[in-house]
């Protein structure tokens, strides 16, 4: 229904129709970065770079901000792909459970998941932070021992909710999409259906998962950023900072922010590139 | 009718302590509603504006201008790959105080563009990117040799165009193009983060005064899933209008 | 049948009895590959010609250059006097002349059976849509697919779709068909239906070019036979003396194999 997909084909595989082509991963050709591009990023930097002039002699020019607190801005910066690496970790292991859940024989088991999964998925991400952050308690308490739930870990925790309904989406289709006959000849071979599903099916829908897997991960990795609004320090939180330690000058806000897209850019760009690699890849054979 | 409720839900929080307030107190309940409203005006002028940037720039992609081209290319991949909230900041603090101050009617400055209209410049900007890539593959996906069929039969480029490639290609990007749009529905709450007092800002205003975080909260995921559960509905509903028969599963 | 067309193109010099479509030293490349050699041809009124021979000899690239589909890279192509080489054609004034059916029928898959042949005459002609609609089920009755009318391609055969697109390129009313390996992607139960339909066509004195692998149709329909074999014609002549004398040895040897 609504994974916020990048591909833009969404977790509904558009059947070719008899007369039209197959519907091709969007950006596969045309969004490719070329040298032009890199121009424009200058343009971009340009444009964010226009009080130089008025800065006057008493206040350091934008670019010599930006330079000064880079260190600082890429510690946060790092501080986000690590929540984002361990809501990864943490959402996938979920969501093959709850993918799995969905696939499962039974009447009650896989409506429940099935339930759970289309709440976590269609609910903004921004709303399932608060919930998080405003109804897990600040520490737990676990066999007599107090365990304390920093703000960062319960935003990871929020962060991994919406991967897990993602990913068990994921493989969901993915399964889906292996031929009945596999099932059907693995049975005639006395596997059991625990064993079909690991030894047979998954391993075949492995290689069919890891695109969509990865477009996931860099909707998370560029969700981490939402972290600032619940008061969590992280990247966006440290560019705030860094605007009132320089005297919150206007003139410093599109610089500031055009330094975090840069490095989100930078980080993401690639990531979006291999994983129209990889697709294009799979499709071929 | 409406006092009933409201005496009910009053009944609900002094017998269980379950404070609803939205519906026992008008001045919540109609924080509530503008809230829902101003989510509602985002979600449709976004949609509706990321809908036209999309189809522009499908249209500049495929046009003979490479300045253009490139000019498309570079602000699809920017977007893609760009966090929506950093955008949004870049757009209202960056370039919206970087916009000369105009005088209001009262003799105020206030700026050009208020919190609102540049949230839905930058969400509309942030969809817009992908519509651009959902229409361009719809309309590659439109087989060179219908088109033909088409020029054999006398028809002008432009013709073609309106009567036989833009109806199949908007049939083929549909599931791609509602998916989209359900997502950009659930990222106007990102405005939240610059005081547009859509849905979750209002009712986060409510919980910190009512002290009902609970409630509240299961309020926020109720409307957020009916908002949804509806888009979906509607986009099911063109989905299945524009079907081909013989076609498609 | 009168037509109101506006010569677009000097025509003046045609006359009917000249022939309605004449080729002359047509060289088509690819790159550097050369499709074409110079093939000449001519085509008179109410004649049915095919064009066999093996694949890739470029018998369809020969077909597409005469409605313009594909440009030529010398030489020259006259339909009813009009150059279609000319870099100021109007493709429109030649392609209501022209009517083109294709190997996939190539149907507008989200319009129905009968709006398939009414979009082209409504649309580039501005006819009158209550007219053009009497005329699409006329035609579509006349190729046997009455009671079809509503049917969207994804729903019909093969050989209908393929019916239906005769009938939709004959909703323009052209002077010459063009029909391009129309039977190959058919099932073979269903190839006989189209070949009946243009067979009807060929005895109402419809002008047609055929490209086709059906042996047997091109000896029983045909007026004239050309047999291409790497861009060139090596052989032409009435099915008769072509079937039954060929001179050439490539011929020869192409006639054993699919006959």
């Amino acid at each position: 229904m609504s994974v916020p997909d990048r591909s833009g084909t969404g977790d509904v595989r558009t059947g070719a129709l008899p007369v039209l082509l197959p519907f091709v991963r969007p950006q596969a050709r045309a969004a490719r970065l070329r040298p032009v591009h890199l121009w424009l990023l200058a343009g971009l930097a340009l444009v964010s770079l226009p009080a130089w002039a008025q800065g006057g002699a008493a206040a350091p020019s934008p670019l010599a901000v930006v330079i000064k607190w880079a260190p600082l801005l890429l510690t946060g910066f790092a501080f986000n792909v690590a929540i984002s690496l361990m809501a990864m970790a943490i959402g996938t292991g979920a969501g093959i459970g709850l993918g799995l859940a969905m696939l499962a024989e039974g009447r009650v088991l896989p409506r429940l998941a099935w339930c759970v999964t289309q709440v976590f998925r269609n609910v903004p991400w921004l709303v399932l932070l608060f919930f998080v952050m405003f109804l897990v308690p600040f520490q737990i308490t676990v066999f007599g021992v107090r365990v304390p739930l920093p703000d960062w870990v319960k935003a990871t925790f929020g962060f991994s909710l919406p991967v897990m309904a993602n990913v068990a989406e994921i493989v969901r289709g993915a399964v889906r999409s292996v031929p009945n006959t596999q099932w059907e000849a693995a049975e005639s071979l006395a596997f059991t259906r625990r064993q079909t599903m690991w030894r047979i099916i998954l391993p075949q829908c492995a290689k069919r998962m890891l695109p969509p897997w990865m477009n996931v991960y860099a909707l998370i990795a560029m969700a981490t950023v939402q972290a600032s609004i619940v008061g969590v320090t992280e990247m966006l939180t440290l560019t705030a900072q860094v605007h009132a330690a320089e005297g919150g000058r206007s003139e410093l806000f599109a610089p500031l922010y055009g330094f975090a897209l840069l490095c989100f850019f930078l980080y993401c760009y690639p990531i979006d590139r291999f994983t129209a690699a990889l697709e294009r890849r799979f499709e071929t054979r | 009718m409406i006092a009933t409720i409201q005496a009910w839900f009053q009944q609900l929080y002094e017998t269980t302590g379950f404070n609803f307030t939205i519906f026992y107190d008008p001045y919540d309940w109609d924080r509530y509603v503008a809230g829902l409203r101003m989510t509602l005006f985002l979600g449709i002028s976004t949609i509706l504006m990321s809908l036209v940037i999309g189809a522009v720039g499908a249209l500049l992609q495929s046009g003979p201008s490479r300045v253009l081209r490139a000019l498309v290319n570079g602000f699809v991949v920017v977007f893609r790959n760009t966090p929506p909230l950093v955008q949004i900041f870049f757009f209202y603090f960056g370039l919206g105080t970087l916009l000369p101050d105009i005088r209001a009617a009262d003799g105020l400055r206030v700026p050009i563009l208020d919190n609102v209209q540049w949230a839905i410049i930058a969400l509309s900007l942030f969809a817009g990117a992908f519509n651009v890539e959902i229409f361009r593959s719809g309309i590659e996906a439109v087989p060179r040799t219908t088109i033909e069929a088409a020029e054999a039969l006398g028809y002008t480029r432009f013709k073609a165009y309106r009567h036989v490639v833009l109806p199949l290609a908007l049939r083929v990007c549909l599931p791609a193009l509602n998916n989209n749009l359900i997502n950009l529905l659930k990222t106007t709450t990102l405005a939240y983060a610059i005081a547009v007092p859509e849905t979750l800002y209002a009712v986060k205003q409510i919980w910190s005064e009512s002290q009902n975080v609970l409630e509240m909260m299961l309020v926020l995921l109720a409307t957020y899933a009916v908002l949804v559960g509806v888009l979906v509905w509607i986009m099911h509903r063109w989905e299945r209008a524009l079907r081909i028969p013989g076609y498609g599963r | 049948m009168t037509r109101a067309t506006p010569a677009a193109t000097p025509s003046s010099t045609w006359t009917p009895d000249q022939p309605i479509v004449r080729l002359a030293d047509v060289h088509k490349s690819f790159g550097t590959f050369e499709v074409l050699k110079g093939i000449s041809l001519a085509v008179r009124k109410g004649e049915v010609v095919c064009i066999i021979g093996p694949s890739g000899s470029g018998k369809s690239t020969l077909i597409r250059c005469v409605n313009a589909l594909v440009p030529v890279s010398a030489g020259s192509i006259q339909v009813e006097g009009i150059e279609v080489t000319d870099p100021r054609l109007d493709k429109l004034a030649l392609r209501r002349k022209v009517g083109m059916v294709f190997q996939q029928y190539n149907l507008f898959p989200h319009k129905t059976a009968l709006q398939n042949v009414m979009m082209a005459p409504i649309h580039v002609l501005g006819q009158e849509r209550r007219e053009v609609e009497a005329r699409a089920r006329a035609l579509l009755a006349k190729v046997r697919l009455a009671g079809k009318e509503d049917a969207y391609p994804g729903e019909l055969s093969g050989g209908q779709q393929q019916r239906v697109a005769i009938a939709r390129s004959l909703a323009m009313r052209p002077d010459v068909m063009l029909f391009d390996e129309v039977t190959a992607a058919l099932d073979p139960e269903t190839v006989k239906e189209v070949l009946v339909t243009i067979r009807e066509l060929a005895e109402e004195g419809m002008t047609c070019m055929l490209v086709t692998h059906e042996m047997n149709f091109a000896r029983d329909v045909a007026d004239h036979i050309y047999f291409t074999d790497r861009g060139v014609i090596v052989e032409h002549g009435p099915p008769a003396t072509f079937f039954a004398s060929a001179q050439d040895e490539r011929t020869r040897r192409f006639l054993s194999q699919v006959l």
